[in-house]
């Protein structure tokens, strides 16, 4: 079915499954191990549907002392371990491994400690992103990053992934507003990392732990720091009759010093697909649509709609609305934020790329891309962080016909190839995992990625946890720790190429 | 033989490390040499100085991103940015008046190591938060790179962020790429004279609690004849300033007159606060304490009772500057005290060579996060030779 080759499972490991399951069973007791086929289908895949694999067991621990004593076995004797959210993740970050322990947060829920004076909030990892909003509300705060699948996604995943979201582009991604973690290591060691105050001591480990896609540590506290609600928001929706000019919008605003809460562009495929599906009463008539959301004080957000509005006007916009209510503000947010189920209906599939790439070159990116849909006969819808230049192309495919979805991944590495070409990176928020794996070459250099797996070594030099994932050759550590070595004369495991 | 290396290419970085790994030569690592005096000693026969490696490699305004060599003067990039309405907006402090050098000496190279950031931290965040992407030689002689020049990356580790504050001891950096922001078109200050340290970091907090988005918020005690000051900026478009400062003056209503600076004033007033005006041109020890902003009163409180110490306060009353008027460094009441406000970190910013190397000048960590700190160095610097015992003594 997929051409991303995880590594070979361990048969010891494989025949040792009952003895396994026993020892984590002494660790975790009641129902927090299992093991029955059924009971762990729903854990073999997470939100990369196209690729599954049923874990060796599946452990549910309940406190600090018990994922310490988890690690700590799996440790001596040598087996793997995935650690797991919410299973929310686009890159295959939480796929199982056949000789792997499945490690699910997804207990740690509580809310411990709500801090209002200054400003932060301590949760366990299984908490929703949203559910931490929900939780400061009532006092006018709530946590900035918001992605998409914030109803569901755990603050856990959100520090795997350093998952980012619309608002972003002014209030930072995860790392810029995490406080502190305490986690576990592979080896069953607790530590902590920062807490209520600011700057790390010592090594910034908190910043390698965030997007570290749950290769280093597992996290079981997380400590956020929390924001006032922005006294107002509205929106404008703005249409233009070419992406370019659209392009130059954005980075007029930019270039006025105005940070918008939000800055979101559609093509036109995702403009028609939402609009069908939601009727929030976007114009058909235009390439690129924009929404613009300033929030903020009342007197600036009110000055600042009109400073847009006048450089859209600039920039030859075709349509141009300002939201007048909050239930306005809403419908114009409406079609943006169902854009992934709209193009749900018009294909039986899809595909979610994540590249980023300097604003400037958006034009010439989906000017490629529309060669490339021709190429594979595929469609590809856009929408765009446009603020920081996070592309989601939205690749149509039907899985049930032979050789769509490998034609699908080939043209979404091709526009990850396209994004890195002009200056971007692979992934903006989705993570690496198994789907952008072996397209890390693209980016680094065998001794960029060297570097970075010899972090991984500091951490866990036995390649035990979440192994498989981010990147496409695993050096043991012994071979990593060597001086002089020279580029290229390092055994090159053969794994087939994504 | 001492020798001063001075490398005007990446590859020259790289050849001098190489060099100085295979022959097991501890090497101190330079900018401007302008925080040198801060952290412990560092035990090296040569320097490898940086200050050759410096300009400006490509500043794309509409991308608002910057990348530079890691000798290029800050006070180079901050004069390029504000030329084009822009800003570092981490506000750097300079280090330099503090530790008794010239002033605006430091290079950028220098500001990554120590992960340097100013009052506007509690908004915008430290030198770490605006890293984008970094191209550097770790202590095999590899040069690598990490990160990009974009905003969004999560691809693969975020070394650049990891390297921020590692004071030049796991790898040396070449190019950094930063992100810029635009510059507030204005800037103003409230400030309420004469309130104790609680009430002033209560009325601190609360300020930061509100909406009206304070990008400064500190507290002076009163100094000899002068009134203590707690000290409230705003920054942004003016119609948002007038309107913020209504929301502020009628929260604090109640805490005696509100009086407002201008720009000008704010700009010097906040430019004092950022560079520790307050304890510059003085010998005597300071320290720099993090903690929970509602946690820095009662930590001070105890210190100025225990050792006589002198402070003011920033971020909300998080960040604790403190002098030892008595000349000596008491780490051991310090660390106690951070202990008891709930955990933080104290580092020792002033004092003299022998003081530093005899100390711990960084907060000390836990046996299991000390032991991965070690780990960490061994995997970027096998043979311990970049800034060797800066951090941490024997490592």
């Amino acid at each position: 079915m997929s051409a991303i080759v995880m590594p070979e499972p361990d048969a010891r490991v494989l025949s040792r499954r009952m003895e396994i399951v026993k020892a984590l069973q002494a660790i975790v007791p009641g129902d927090g191990v299992i093991h029955d086929e059924t009971a762990m289908r729903p854990y073999e895949t997470d939100a990369l549907t196209a690729y599954r694999q049923m874990p060796l067991i599946v452990v549910l621990p309940e406190t600090v002392e018990q994922v310490a004593a988890v690690l700590r076995y799996c440790f001596e004797n040598d087996v793997k371990v995935v650690p797991r959210g919410a299973g929310t993740s686009l890159s295959g970050g939480a796929l199982p491994l056949a000789d792997g322990v499945l490690l699910s947060m997804m207990k740690f829920n509580r809310v411990l400690d709500i801090d209002f004076e200054n400003r932060a909030v301590v949760v366990q990892p299984g908490v929703t992103n949203l559910g931490i909003t929900r939780e400061v509300e009532h006092e006018g705060f709530y946590y900035a990053p918001d992605p998409s699948s914030q109803i569901a996604c755990s603050i856990g995943g959100n520090i795997a992934e350093n998952s980012g979201g619309v608002h972003c582009l002014k209030y930072g991604l995860t790392t810029n507003n995490v406080l502190g973690l305490e986690m576990v290591l592979m080896t069953g060691e607790v530590i902590r990392l920062g807490g209520k105050h600011l700057d790390s001591e010592g090594y910034d480990l908190l910043a390698l732990m965030t997007g570290s896609e749950g290769l280093l540590g597992v996290v079981t506290e997380v400590t956020v720091r929390i924001l006032q609600k922005p006294e107002t928001a509205r929106a404008l929706l703005i249409g233009f009759p070419t992406s370019e000019e659209g392009g130059t919008c954005v980075a007029d605003i930019i270039g006025a010093g105005i940070i918008p809460g939000g800055m979101e562009m559609m093509d036109k495929p995702a403009i028609h697909a939402a609009e069908d599906f939601v009727n929030a009463g976007y114009p058909r008539d235009v390439e690129a649509l924009l929404i613009v959301e300033l929030d903020g004080p009342e007197a600036e957000v009110g000055y600042l709609l009109e400073r847009v509005a006048e450089i859209a006007r600039k920039n030859n916009a075709s349509h141009l609305r300002i939201s007048e209510s909050e239930e306005e503000r809403m419908v114009f947010w409406a079609g943006r934020k169902a854009a992934f189920p709209a193009v749900g209906r018009i294909s039986p599939d899809y595909l979610c790329m994540d590249g980023t790439i300097p604003r400037r070159e958006l034009p010439k990116v989906l000017a490629g891309m529309r060669e490339l849909s021709e190429k594979y006969g595929l469609r590809v819808a856009n929408v765009f962080h446009a603020g920081d230049g996070n592309l989601h192309p939205l690749i149509l495919y039907d899985a049930n016909k032979p050789g769509e979805l490998e034609a699908c991944e080939a043209f979404g590495a091709d526009i990850l190839k396209l994004c890195v070409e002009v200056g971007g990176v692979l992934t903006g928020e989705h993570g690496v995992g198994i789907e952008k794996r072996d397209l890390m070459p693209e980016v680094f250099s065998e001794d960029d990625m060297k570097q970075q797996q010899r972090v991984k070594c500091a951490f866990d030099d036995k390649h035990l946890l979440n192994p498989g994932k981010v990147f496409p050759v695993l050096h043991r550590c012994a071979e990593l720790g060597k001086m002089h070595v020279h580029k290229g004369q390092l055994p090159f495991p053969d794994i087939p190429r994504f | 033989m001492d020798a001063i290396l001075k490398p005007r290419t990446a590859e020259e970085i790289c050849d001098v490390v190489k060099w100085a790994a295979a022959e097991e030569q501890p090497l101190e690592v330079i900018g401007s040499g302008s925080k040198r005096s801060l952290g412990r000693p560092v035990q090296a026969a040569h320097v490898l100085d940086l200050s050759d490696y410096s300009g400006v490699e490509v500043y794309e305004p509409a991308e608002l991103v910057l990348t530079v060599k890691a000798g290029t003067p800050i006070k180079e990039i901050e004069k390029l940015v504000d030329d084009n309405g822009q800003e570092l907006s981490f506000e750097p402090m300079d280090y330099g008046p503090l530790l008794g050098q010239a002033k605006e000496e430091g290079t950028i190279g220098g500001l990554i190591g120590a992960n340097v950031s100013g009052p506007r931290r509690i908004k915008a965040g430290a030198a770490r938060d605006h890293i984008l992407g970094l191209e550097a030689v770790s202590g095999r002689g590899e040069i690598f790179k990490s990160g990009g020049r974009v905003v969004k990356n999560v691809t693969g580790y975020d070394l650049p962020r990891g390297l921020c504050g590692a004071w030049g001891t796991l790898a040396v950096s070449s190019l950094i790429t930063l992100k810029v922001n635009p510059k507030p078109e204005t800037s103003a200050t409230l400030v309420l004279e004469g309130l104790s340290d609680d009430d002033a970091i209560s009325a601190l907090c609360k300020a930061m609690r509100s909406s009206a988005e304070v990008s400064g918020a500190a507290h002076i005690p009163s100094q000899g004849h002068d009134a203590a000051k707690t000290l409230l900026r705003l920054e942004g478009f003016e119609t948002s300033i007038a309107y913020r400062a209504q929301i502020l003056s009628s929260l604090l209503a109640d805490l005696g007159k509100v009086t407002r600076l201008n720009e000008s004033e704010t700009k010097a007033t906040w430019d004092a606060i950022r560079n520790v005006d307050l304890f510059c041109g003085l010998s005597e020890p300071v320290w720099r304490i993090s903690v929970a902003p509602t946690a820095g009163v009662q930590l001070s409180n105890e210190l100025r009772n225990q050792i006589g110490a002198k402070v003011f306060f920033d971020w909300s009353g998080g960040l604790v500057w403190l002098m030892c008027p008595d000349g000596k460094v008491h780490d051991q009441e310090i660390r106690a005290a951070v202990h008891k406000a709930g955990g933080g970190h104290a580092t020792l910013v002033r004092a003299d060579a022998a003081t530093r190397s005899s100390v711990d000048v960084f907060e000390p960590q836990p046996a299991p996060l000390a032991a991965l700190s070690g780990r960490l160095k061994a995997q970027f610097d096998p043979n311990g030779i970049l800034n060797p015992g800066r951090m941490t003594a024997g490592q």
